[in-house]
């Protein structure tokens, strides 16, 4: 029986350390880095006036805040990091790491742009960067999904059919200092809902070795069951997703609206919604990723397979690439299913580069036009510029 | 304090049966450290050849258990697995292990520094041991920032002409509370160094000079005949640092020439070519002012007979 949830009024990054607080978590390792800072520094202020019993590792650089996790977690501990942009750049090789040797870290990244030219403000290019690092991928939209993606993120890493780490995305500034009514669940039930299940670790009595040198052979076959295992978490994922005590219905790793409409709008982050705002009023499909990785093919396509125009936004690029990250997934997944639907690829918001409500319109009212006329084709163009396209 | 063989425990943390090269002086160190580290004990490995010949998947060689991440971050790594088990077994989830991380010069003196640097500042209780064989051996012998000058690399094909790294002076300037140095010649020196080191609440560290027959193109079984050269010729003097305090735990009164511990070794086949005397010289300038810095520093004019450790 769920006590009474709370309603605190809390930032993104705030939601983010209440969740870890009422998880348990055992160790805490972290370098400042604008904007996931706020994050670790509530949390060690929790350390410190005893409302949360755990190590706050306070590391000289990211890349040793993963490799303290690593460690950490190969001990049975529970761990949290949080990071961004150059932060989660030289984490990199430790990224892979953390996934090969099965370790359920869950790492907060409040995204950013990549340097250079520097900037500090929103965007999806340093989770791009790191997209193919075999870690489990939430995107949350607002402060409580912060929340509660937080603790789904520990329920699902620790679950032994998936032992994978787990990246919660907040888009930094708009979701990560954005201060909204967060209900929490509260470390009762937060830890009734995060039990601590038994998994191999560093103990003197029952000696492992963790890390050893893999033949090309054995490589390539570790490898093939890490991906396999990643792609198989998609069923675990979508059953902690469901069973989020705090909300009846749950939540769906594809959050779609308005799905007969002939124009659906695909994208990630805090920006679905203003476009689902949008969406109602112009009567325009909007299908918001929760879970990037993996990816949720199956859970998308119904809400594509009707559509005469998909945008798909992408606040990153990929440069030289045929398409920006999201919109090549989207269009792998479209022509895996035979379905030949006109993609528009939208880049927008790059370096906190602002989405406008009134952007938004005009693109929208163009590609409602573009349906009207039966205009059939794939363009891609950045937001702002979309008056010089055809 | 172990004065005899069979003071060591029975069971051994790595077994026979390993890859390493006949003679390698990392492992006959690594086999002494860890009989005299007190347990329960957790290791935690740089990436390099010990890494390497210990581990070929599916096999392992380790009786305790065992961590490798990456080549720089193994005290991090280390630091991670201490806070973890301080915190569980405050809650009753786990208990606290003695943990030693393995690293060689290069994850000790290069790449490895910052986190080294890290682990040291925060107080982590663990042991660090470099094991140095002045050289990247595991990538195909190029140089360290503890190759020393003279010697010959892959990328200091003319001999190296810079001086080797004070690693000692770079971790002590940090404050941990013990530091030493050691060489597997002198094997109860070594054992109860690392004993000693488990007694402070904080890090320690153990620089340990690892010939390797491979890259200083040496014969096998003269392993153990470098590692003394080594510091009978003041070339690698034997001391510890308590609590700021430094102390020559073996007095080298009459050094044997440096020739003598070069000529046994082919990486220095360039450095003996009478057209590099001035390089040679560098070499002994650095070895001589290392001792009377050292001499200085512990208030040791005198051998001191009973720290004499040879039996």
């Amino acid at each position: 029986m769920l006590r009474q949830a709370l309603l605190y009024l809390m930032s993104g990054n705030e939601a983010i350390a209440h969740a870890v607080m009422d998880a348990d978590v055992d160790v805490v390792a972290a370098y400042p880095i604008t904007p996931q800072t706020t994050i670790v520094e509530k949390l060690s202020e929790y350390v410190a006036s005893g409302m949360l019993d755990a190590e706050f590792v306070p590391v000289e650089s990211e890349h040793s805040a993963l490799s303290v996790c690593l460690g950490a977690s190969l001990t049975g501990a529970r761990v949290f990091t949080a990071t961004s942009s150059q932060g989660l750049a030289l984490m990199h090789e430790i990224l892979y790491i953390a996934s090969g040797l099965r370790t359920p870290i869950v790492m907060a990244i409040a995204n950013r742009a990549l340097s250079a030219p520097i900037n500090i403000h929103g965007d999806h290019s340093d989770i791009m960067g790191s997209r193919d690092a075999g870690w489990i991928q939430l995107f949350a939209e607002n402060p409580q999904q912060a929340y509660d993606f937080t603790l789904i993120a520990y329920r699902v890493a620790e679950d032994n059919r998936v032992m994978l780490p787990v990246a919660v995305n907040v888009d930094g500034f708009t979701v990560s200092h954005c201060y909204e009514g967060v209900r929490v669940l509260g470390k009762e039930d937060a830890r009734a809902f995060l039990p601590r299940t038994p998994r191999p670790r560093l103990e003197y009595e029952t000696p492992i070795t963790v890390g050893a040198m893999f033949s090309s052979m054995h490589y390539h076959v570790a490898k093939t069951e890490q991906a396999k295992a990643l792609e198989s978490s998609l069923n675990v994922v979508k059953e902690v997703f469901r069973s989020y005590p705090m909300r009846e219905e749950g939540y769906d790793v594809v959050h779609a609206v308005n799905t007969d409409s002939p124009v659906m709008v695909v994208g990630l982050g805090g920006v679905m919604g203003t476009f689902r705002h949008l969406g109602r009023r112009m009567n325009v499909g909007v299908a918001s990723l929760r879970l990037y990785r993996p990816f949720p093919a199956a859970d998308l396509l119904p809400s594509l397979r009707e559509a005469e125009l998909i945008i798909v936004l992408d606040r990153a690029y990929s440069p030289g690439a045929p398409a920006p990250p999201l919109a090549a997934d989207i269009k792998t997944l479209l022509h895996t299913a035979g379905l030949q639907t006109p993609v528009w690829s939208v880049v927008c918001g790059l370096g906190g580069h602002e989405i406008r409500l009134s952007m938004a319109e005009k693109l929208l009212q163009k590609a409602l036009k573009a349906v009207r006329e039966g205009a059939g084709a794939n363009i891609s163009f950045y937001l702002g510029e979309e008056v010089n396209t055809p | 304090m172990i004065t005899r063989l069979d003071q060591l425990p029975a069971k051994e943390a790595i077994s026979p049966g390993h890859n390493a090269c006949a003679g390698c002086g990392a492992l006959i160190a690594v086999r002494q450290i860890l009989l005299a580290a007190p347990r329960p004990l957790i290791v935690v490995n740089a990436t390099g050849c010990l890494e390497v010949v210990t581990t070929p998947y599916p096999y392992t060689a380790w009786n305790v258990p065992w961590l490798h991440v990456a080549f720089e971050n193994a005290a991090a790594a280390a630091s991670g697995v201490e806070a973890a088990l301080k915190v569980l077994e405050r809650k009753g989830l786990g208990r606290r292990h003695n943990i030693i991380v393995f690293a060689g010069d290069g994850g000790t003196f290069d790449i490895g520094l910052q986190s080294l640097s890290g682990a040291l500042e925060r107080g982590h209780r663990l042991l660090f041991v470099c094991y140095d064989n002045e050289a990247y051996m595991n990538t195909g012998i190029q140089r360290s920032a503890a190759t020393p000058p003279g010697a010959w690399s892959s990328t200091t094909p003319a001999g190296k002409q810079e001086s080797k790294k004070d690693i000692m002076s770079i971790v002590i300037a940090h404050g941990v509370k013990y530091a030493a140095t050691a060489t597997p010649f002198l094997w109860k020196d070594l054992v109860n160094k690392v004993a000693k080191a488990f007694t402070f609440d904080g890090p320690a560290f153990l620089h340990v000079y690892a010939p390797c027959p491979r890259g200083w193109y040496t014969e096998p079984d003269k392993t153990i005949q470098l590692s003394r050269l080594a510091v009978e010729t003041r070339y690698f003097p034997l001391y510890e640092v308590e609590n700021g305090r430094y102390k020559i735990n073996y007095f080298v009164t009459r050094p044997k020439p440096l020739e003598e511990f070069l000529s046994l070794q082919n990486r220095y086949r360039v450095l003996l070519r009478p057209e590099n005397a001035e390089l040679l010289q560098k070499l002994k300038q650095e070895v001589e002012e290392r001792w009377k810095r050292l001499e200085a520093l512990s208030q040791q004019r005198e051998a001191p007979s009973s720290t004499h450790l040879v039996s």
